[in-house]
């Protein structure tokens, strides 16, 4: 059986929103990591031709 | 459609224009990888906001933020689709709940898995929040007039949504513990109601 102390929390209050704090950065941290990983991907040259056959189909519009 | 109001054509501001919005190519995929979580279905989101923005660009004003200009693209063609498909979402639900069972790592402090999932798990319009203001680089400012909202709901979206993160990927490394993949996602989502909840 896991032993409960109560007593212990009220006494932890600032150290633990302490510790939620430093689980905020962490999970900004990710999240950021996450983001960051796919700007660094080289781009799928689909992109690319998409856009040039897209203003190849148009050249004398307007 | 649309095209009538166009000036006159302009070869050198349309590369302008060209040049910076293939620069934004990679913050675009990036936005719809982090929004919808699914690569393929991101990258067809990207190049539709893309092709999008490329077909208005004659409403763009040179010089100012095209990111964002760029990123409202693309989150209202997300919204729109998704209106469509109901279901998908729901498939997308069923989709994290067999991953989230089969991520077994309890020792990773934040891993990567995890945060897509509970990304996955937000509600689309805190999901959006955090990612501009939390990985994309926007002001709150910039981010309502993304979302076409106003900051203070900006604001508590995303505290909300940190909130609600933290819930889940605290939750998720205690709930596996056979319960079935239902079960332990309802306990997740309630958690994160109540967390997302508190002030």
């Amino acid at each position: 059986m896991i032993d409960q102390h109560p007593m212990k929390r009220s006494r932890t209050k600032s150290p633990s929103l302490d510790e939620a704090r430093l689980r905020q950065q962490a999970i900004g941290v990710r999240l950021r990591q996450m983001f960051d990983e796919v700007v660094n991907e080289p781009v799928p040259d689909e992109f690319l031709q998409i856009l040039r056959r897209h203003d190849e189909d148009r050249p004398g519009e307007g | 459609m649309g095209s009538a109001g166009r000036p006159e054509e302009d070869p050198i501001r349309d590369e302008a224009f060209r040049r910076e919005l293939v620069a934004l190519i990679p913050h675009l995929r990036a936005f719809a990888r982090t929004l919808s979580g699914d690569p393929t279905a991101a990258d067809d989101l990207a190049q539709d906001a893309m092709m999008k923005a490329w077909d208005a660009r004659a409403s763009f004003e040179m010089g100012t933020n095209m990111k964002a200009w760029t990123f409202m693209i693309l989150r209202n063609q997300f919204y729109s689709e998704k209106r469509r498909s109901w279901r998908q979402t729901q498939l997308d639900q069923e989709a994290a709940e067999r991953t989230l069972v089969a991520v077994d790592n309890p020792e990773a402090p934040v891993a990567l898995d995890e945060l897509r999932l509970g990304l996955a798990m937000l509600p689309i319009e805190q999901r959006e929040a955090l990612i501009l203001v939390g990985a994309g680089g926007f002001a709150y400012e910039e981010a309502a007039e993304i979302c076409g909202c106003a900051v203070g709901t900006v604001k508590s979206r995303v505290s909300r949504a940190r909130r609600a993160l933290q819930g889940i990927l605290e939750s998720g490394s205690y709930d596996r513990d056979g319960s079935s993949a239902g079960e332990a996602m309802n306990a997740i989502l309630a958690s994160a109601e109540r967390l997302s909840q508190v002030r």
